[in-house]
């Protein structure tokens, strides 16, 4: 079952009199433990994509299936509920709650799980910020840590309800090459355990490090294929650690 | 979410903003403290009032001439003199449930008595008087039938009349004068106090009613009978089989019977529409005190419009967000509602203190005005919960 299997996917805006036709007809499959990047201009509708494929929003036309779901016809409470239950979100902007723990930052999404399933949310969640190498800034708040940790406590949000995917919307928009660097070898890391990953952006460097790279271009898929030269993240940490030394 | 946590989550935030969340409930605090005041101040009112009129006398029926419709125009008290003696002995004689009876002459003039004089009220009645207004005597003795009898010049005076007339000394067995004749006194009245009306009772002197008429008021008629049964249960009964007696006896209904309790709901709803006027004024703030907190929640859902954006995208539906802020301002009407009672009890409090009236907050009271500032905070937080609750996730995300 794939993971992700769009059909002709049409989204129209429509302002007034004028139509502005943001996707014209997508087919994406996407199999599980792949890690997908969909690059594109400002423009170039990969931004309208993420927010159909985040179950943000409703296509004009077209299906789309998330795990096995079908997402034509939800309703606003259905789609919140496919989005806690099968998408982990990662934003350029962190988008962590202020003033708020980051334990409490990735209990969140559990608190609004409503399978009604009895579980230890703060275990779960320290657990989740272990696994992202914050197991000690458990009670740090967001203004408390720098962009590359805000950025794991974000992905650890992501990863604790067990998503069916990762859905990262220019996660290192932010962070200077190292921490981006950094992040990326996170996402490696997870993708080998056999985490799905789709990951918005528009910086070719950043692309390289997915197995497989979606180019949107007005409103279409222009070209779908495996990375060439796929680079690895750790290792490319160990070289620039050298290089500083 | 559970409850516990959604009630957590809206703590949390009106602590990240207290000045801002002290300032919006400031409004709730004076509505409900002042609701308070004022139906604490007015439910004192009315158990004063009470109190002033059971202390007129238990089991009282007051039998005064007039006041009847006739011709559907209705005449004033007292304008016929048709209540005599010969009503009394009637009632006396005839009635099964009627205990004790007095007619009352009422006369104001000046007495004159050991250090001074003093103008008062002068009452001729008949023994039953003390029965009727349960009214013992704190020195000296009641006059007897005897007295009444025989016209004797005897008179009990009311405690504000011996303390003018013989301060600092025991009135009974000395002598005054009342316009031209010399009343020996046979006792003094135990102090009750003010009347319902705001009078003082204790300013009164009683005597035979015989004597009164042939030296005070040499008039017949009657103003007023006062009557009383064994049970207060019989009044009602006993009202009915004095009107009846006097209808035999006048052939017309010219006389009004009334009880105690008559004349206490006249009164208390009197008291009742005071209080429930002040009640609306002071309500009002309570509604300005709403929109205080409607307007910091519309404030407060632009602000973390991001915030919702986050929450509404990690797969809270629209109904979590509405109740994390529609919590977030019942939260703030129940703590104002809290403070406000404190602060109106206190008040209530303070304000009985000066005033020497007896302020009542019943439990009830303090539940409603409680319960009223929650669903204070429920009324004008769901406006902006639910613009809350209605943005576009995307959008929300975006908005900077």
């Amino acid at each position: 079952m794939s993971v992700i299997r769009t059909e002709k996917l049409v989204k129209t805006y429509v302002t007034g009199t004028t139509e502005v036709h943001a996707l014209r007809g997508v087919d994406l499959n996407v199999e599980p433990g792949e890690f997908v990047a969909i690059m594109g201009t400002s423009g170039s509708g990969k931004s309208t994509l993420m927010n159909l494929l985040g179950c943000l929003d409703t296509a004009t036309s077209g299906s789309y299936e998330i795990d096995g779901v079908s997402v034509e016809g939800l309703d606003r409470n259905q789609l919140a509920d496919l989005r806690n239950q099968k998408i982990g979100f990662v934003f350029q902007g962190f988008n962590l709650l202020p003033r708020t723990s980051a334990l409490e930052n990735v209990e969140l999404p559990m608190l609004y799980d409503r399978r009604g399933r009895k579980r230890d949310t703060r275990a779960l969640a320290a657990a989740a910020l272990e696994r992202v190498g914050l197991g000690d800034r458990l009670e740090h708040q967001p203004s408390e840590l720098s962009g590359g940790q805000q950025q794991r406590v974000a992905i650890a949000r992501a990863l604790v309800t067990e998503p069916a995917l990762i859905l990262a919307d220019e996660p290192t928009g932010n962070l200077d090459t190292h921490t981006s660097i950094e992040v990326m070898a996170l996402f490696q890391e997870l993708n080998e355990q056999g985490i799905t990953v789709i990951l918005v952006t528009h910086e070719p460097d950043i692309a390289a490090y997915a197995k497989r790279i979606v180019e949107v271009r007005d409103g279409r898929i222009r070209r779908d294929g495996p990375v060439r030269n796929r680079r690895a993240a750790s290792a490319d940490l160990l070289v620039a650690e050298e290089e500083v030394a | 979410m559970k409850t516990k946590t959604l009630v957590k989550l809206a703590t949390q935030s009106i602590q990240k903003n207290k000045m801002r969340a002290a300032l919006t409930m400031l409004g709730i605090i004076i509505g409900v403290a002042a609701v308070l005041v004022m139906v604490g101040v007015g439910y004192g009112a009315r158990s004063r009032i009470r109190q002033q009129i059971n202390s007129l006398g238990t089991n009282m029926i007051v039998i005064t001439p007039g006041a009847t419709q006739q011709g559907g125009v209705s005449q004033g008290a007292q304008a016929f003199p048709n209540l005599s003696l010969a009503d009394v002995e009637k009632i006396r004689g005839e009635s099964q449930l009627v205990t004790a009876i007095s007619p009352v002459i009422v006369s104001r003039t000046v007495v004159i008595g050991g250090s001074g004089n003093w103008r008062t009220q002068i009452n001729g009645v008949d023994v039953d008087y003390q029965t009727i207004r349960d009214w013992p005597t704190s020195s000296g003795d009641f006059f007897s039938e005897d007295d009444v009898r025989a016209n004797r010049r005897v008179a009990v005076l009311g405690n504000t009349v011996a303390q003018n007339l013989f301060p600092g000394e025991d009135p009974v067995g000395a002598e005054i004068q009342i316009r031209s004749a010399i009343f020996s006194v046979v006792g003094v009245l135990a102090p009750k106090g003010q009347t319902a009306s705001g009078s003082d009772s204790d300013d009164v002197v009683l005597m035979p009613h015989t004597t009164a008429s042939q030296t005070l008021s040499g008039r017949s008629f009657l103003p007023q009978i006062l009557a009383s049964t064994a049970n207060e249960n019989d009044i009602p009964a006993a009202q009915e089989e004095i009107a009846t007696l006097l209808r035999e006896a006048h052939g017309a209904d010219d006389f009004t019977v009334r009880n105690q309790s008559d004349l206490a709901s006249a009164a208390e709803s009197s008291t009742r529409v005071m209080t429930l006027l002040l009640a609306a004024i002071a309500s009002i703030s309570l509604l300005v005190g709403g929109i205080g907190i409607m307007n910091i929640m519309l404030v407060s859902v632009t602000e973390r419009t991001r915030e919702i954006g986050i929450r509404m995208a990690i797969g809270a539906r629209g109904s979590d967000v509405l109740t994390q802020f529609l919590v977030e301002s019942v939260v703030m009407g129940v703590l104002g509602g809290l403070i406000g009672l404190a602060v109106g009890f206190t008040g209530a409090k303070i304000l009985g203190h000066f005033t020497g009236w007896e302020t009542v907050i019943s439990p009830l009271m303090m539940l409603v005005a409680v319960g009223f500032s929650g669903a204070v905070g429920v009324f004008f937080g769901y406006y902006p919960a639910r613009k809350a609750a209605a943005l576009n996730p995307i959008q929300a995300l975006r908005y900077e």
